[in-house]
C-alpha cells in the first residue's frame, strides 16, 4: 500500500453541550493535528476526548466552533462524506459479512472496480497479517483479530486520517501490547494522520508524536510525551501521567512536582549532595515491582509520595524509619492548579 | 448451552413428554382419521384410503377456499411484515411523546377478544364495501398479524448493536445503503419469523373471516366451519390435516434454514 498524502486536522474553539448536563462535555477546545502526525487524546472517562473524536468523525454535531481538514471546514458534513477512517473499541465489524467483504465495504461505497477491490483487500489484510482469514466470519475470530480486521477496513480506502476510539480497550494485556506495536508499525508504513483516544498513559506515551491531555472537557496541555512527562504544566497532568511527588513552595501557595525516579533517599543529612533540595520523610512501604522497588513515602506535613529504586540497589532505611529525600532543582517543575 | 440441556432429570423429561402429548395428540389424531376409507370418522380407521383427499381436491368449493386462503395469507404476510418492520424500528429508535401508548395501541389486537375486533371490522367494512372481497380479508388479517411482526422484529432489535451503523456511515455508506446492506440483513431472522407468523395468523383465522365471507368468497377455515354445520363427512379431516401440514411447515422452515446456515 502506498503511503497516502497526509492531511492535517484543525479544531478551533469546539464546544459540545448536551441538554440536561450541567457543564459542557467539550469546552472551547482548539488543537492542530499536523499531516502524518500520531496524536493521542489522553484523559479519564468523561473528560471529553471521545466526544471530540465523535465530532471530528461527524457522529455528534458541534455546539460551536469548527473542524477543518486541509483548511476546509467539514463540521457541516455527514459522516459518510468526511472520508475519515474510524476504529471503535468494540470492533463494530459487520457480523453477517466475511472478513474480506467487511474490508471491501468502504471500497464498494466508493465504486472502486471489482479487480481493484480484490487487490486492495488482499493488501490490507496482508498489512494486518490476516490474509488466511479472508473467508471467515467475524465471530470466528479472536478479539485481537477482529480489531485488526477493523483496522484493515478503516485504512483500505486511504482515508484522510484514521481515528481510533480506545481501540485496545476490550483486549487483554498481551494482545493489547501486540496490537499497540502493530498500530505503531502501520503508522510508520502508511504515513497517515492518526488520532488515538485512550485513558491509558502507557499507550499514550509509547505511541504518540504528541499527546493532548483532556480534563473536564478542556485540553490541559499538548506536547510530546517527553515534554508532558518531564515538564507537566498542571497538577492534573503531573498526576495523570505517571506518579508525582507534589510539594508546596515555602511561604507560597505555588506547587511543584518531582518524579519518583528523580528522588534520592539518604539515611542522614551528610550524604545529600550540595545544592540539592531536601525534605524529611518516613518510608511507609516497599513494594517489589519486578525490575524496581516502589518506595512509599510520607513527607513532613503528611503528604504522601514515592521514590524508585532499581532492583538490587540497597535501601537506605527500612519501612517505618526516617529518611531524607533530595533532588536536583533542575528536576522540579512548577505546576498550576490543585 | 448444551450443559443446561443435557442435565434434564427423568422427572422433568416425563413432564415434558406429557405436555407435548397433551398439546399434539388431538392434532395428530386427525391425520389417520383423514386417511380412513369409511363413510364416517373412525379412529383408528379399519381400512385406509385417500378418497377424502380426492373428494377435497376435486371439489371446486374446497379448492376456491384454499386459493382464497393462500392468497389472503401471502398478501397479509407481505403487508403486515412491511408495516410491522417499519413500526418496530420506529418504536425502537424514535424518541417522541406517546411512544409507549402507540406501541400498546399497535399490540392491542393481540389482547382484544377476536369477536370484538370482528364486529368492529364487520361494521366498518360494510360501510367501505370491503365485505366479501380479498382486500377485506387481507386488511382485517393484517390488523391481527402486525403485532406478531412487531414482537419478533423488536426481539431482534433488542440484541442489535447500532455501532455497526455508525461504522458503516464512517466507511462512506449513506442512510439508505446502511438500511439495505446492514440493518435489514441483520434483522432478517426476525423479519422472516414475523412473516411466517403473519402468514399463519391469516391462514387459520376464522372469526373475522366468518363475518367477512359471502357465498362467493370464503377462506378455508370458514369453508370447514360451514361444512360441519351442514353435513359431516371426513373431507374436513383431510382439510384439517392439510392445514396442520402447511402451518407446521411454515413454522419449521425458517428454523431449518437457520440451522443449515449456522452449520455451514
Amino acid at each position: 500500500m502506498n503511503p497516502s498524502r497526509s492531511h492535517g486536522i484543525r479544531i478551533s474553539g469546539v464546544s459540545k453541550v448536551f441538554a440536561g448536563l450541567p457543564r459542557p462535555a467539550v469546552d472551547d477546545v482548539s488543537l492542530d493535528i499536523a499531516p502524518g502526525e500520531f496524536m493521542t487524546f489522553l484523559g479519564p472517562s468523561g473528560s471529553g476526548k471521545t466526544t471530540t473524536l465523535s465530532m471530528i468523525a461527524g457522529f455528534v454535531p458541534l455546539t460551536s466552533g469548527s473542524i477543518c481538514v486541509d483548511g476546509k471546514d467539514i463540521s457541516g458534513l455527514k459522516p459518510h462524506k468526511r472520508d475519515l477512517g474510524v476504529v471503535f473499541q468494540q470492533y463494530a465489524l459487520f457480523p453477517h459479512l466475511t472478513v474480506a467483504k467487511n474490508v471491501a465495504f468502504p471500497l464498494q461505497q466508493r465504486s472502486v472496480p471489482k479487480p481493484e477491490i480484490r487487490t486492495k483487500v488482499d493488501e490490507a489484510l496482508a498489512l494486518v497479517g490476516l490474509s488466511d482469514c479472508a473467508d471467515r466470519l467475524p465471530r470466528q475470530l479472536s478479539g485481537g483479530q477482529q480489531q485488526r480486521v477493523a483496522l484493515a477496513r478503516a485504512v483500505v480506502y486511504q482515508p484522510r486520517a484514521l481515528l481510533m476510539d480506545e481501540p485496545l480497550g476490550a483486549l487483554d494485556k498481551k494482545l493489547r501490547d501486540q496490537l499497540r506495536k502493530e498500530i505503531a508499525r502501520m503508522h510508520r508504513e502508511l504515513g497517515m494522520t492518526f488520532l488515538f483516544v485512550t485513558h491509558d498513559q502507557e499507550e499514550a506515551l509509547t505511541l504518540s508524536d504528541r499527546i493532548a491531555v483532556f480534563n473536564n472537557g478542556k485540553v490541559e496541555q499538548v506536547g510530546t510525551p517527553t515534554e508532558l512527562y518531564e515538564r507537566p504544566a498542571t497538577l492534573f497532568v503531573a498526576q495523570f501521567l505517571g506518579e508525582s511527588n507534589v510539594f508546596t513552595e515555602d511561604g507560597d501557595e505555588r506547587k511543584f512536582v518531582v518524579r519518583p525516579e528523580r528522588l534520592d533517599l539518604h539515611a542522614g543529612p551528610d550524604s545529600v549532595p550540595d545544592g540539592h533540595q531536601r525534605r524529611k520523610a518516613v518510608i511507609t512501604e516497599v513494594v517489589y515491582v519486578g525490575n524496581h522497588h516502589r518506595i512509599g513515602l510520607r513527607f513532613d506535613g503528611g503528604t504522601e509520595g514515592s521514590a524508585m529504586r532499581l532492583a538490587g540497589a540497597p535501601l537506605p532505611a527500612a519501612p517505618g524509619e526516617p529518611v531524607i529525600a533530595s533532588w536536583s532543582p533542575s528536576h522540579q517543575t512548577s505546576v498550576q492548579g490543585g | 448451552m448444551p450443559s443446561t440441556k443435557q442435565n434434564m432429570g427423568w422427572g422433568l423429561r416425563l413432564w415434558v413428554l406429557a405436555v407435548a402429548v397433551l398439546l399434539l395428540a388431538p392434532t395428530l389424531v386427525v391425520i389417520p382419521m383423514s386417511l380412513g376409507a369409511g363413510q364416517t370418522f373412525e379412529f383408528p380407521p379399519k381400512e385406509w384410503s385417500l378418497r377424502w383427499y380426492e373428494e377435497f381436491f376435486s371439489s371446486p368449493q374446497w379448492m376456491d377456499s384454499v386459493i382464497t386462503s393462500v392468497q389472503a395469507a401471502l398478501l397479509t404476510g407481505v403487508l403486515a411484515t412491511v408495516i410491522g418492520v417499519a413500526a418496530a424500528i420506529g418504536l425502537d429508535r424514535g424518541r417522541f411523546p406517546g411512544r409507549e401508548m402507540l406501541r400498546s395501541a399497535m399490540m392491542a389486537p393481540m389482547i382484544v377478544p377476536g369477536i370484538v375486533v370482528a364486529i368492529a371490522i364487520y361494521a366498518t367494512f360494510l360501510r367501505w364495501h370491503l365485505n366479501g372481497t380479498l382486500l377485506g380479508f387481507v386488511l382485517a388479517h393484517t390488523v391481527l398479524a402486525v403485532p406478531f411482526v412487531i414482537t419478533s422484529v423488536s426481539a431482534s432489535l433488542a440484541g442489535y448493536d447500532r455501532t455497526v451503523e455508525v461504522a458503516a456511515a464512517s466507511l462512506g455508506a449513506s442512510g439508505w445503503t446502511i438500511v439495505r446492506r446492514i440493518t435489514l440483513p441483520l434483522l432478517a431472522p426476525g423479519i422472516a419469523s414475523g412473516f411466517v407468523f403473519a402468514f399463519v395468523t391469516s391462514f387459520d383465522e376464522v372469526v373475522i373471516a366468518l363475518f367477512l365471507q359471502t357465498p362467493d368468497i370464503r377462506t378455508l377455515p370458514v369453508q370447514m366451519y360451514d361444512s360441519i354445520t351442514l353435513e359431516i363427512d371426513p373431507t374436513i379431516a383431510a382439510a384439517s390435516s392439510l392445514i396442520v401440514v402447511v402451518t407446521t411447515a411454515a413454522l419449521l422452515l425458517p428454523q431449518l434454514i437457520r440451522r443449515r446456515r449456522s452449520d455451514a
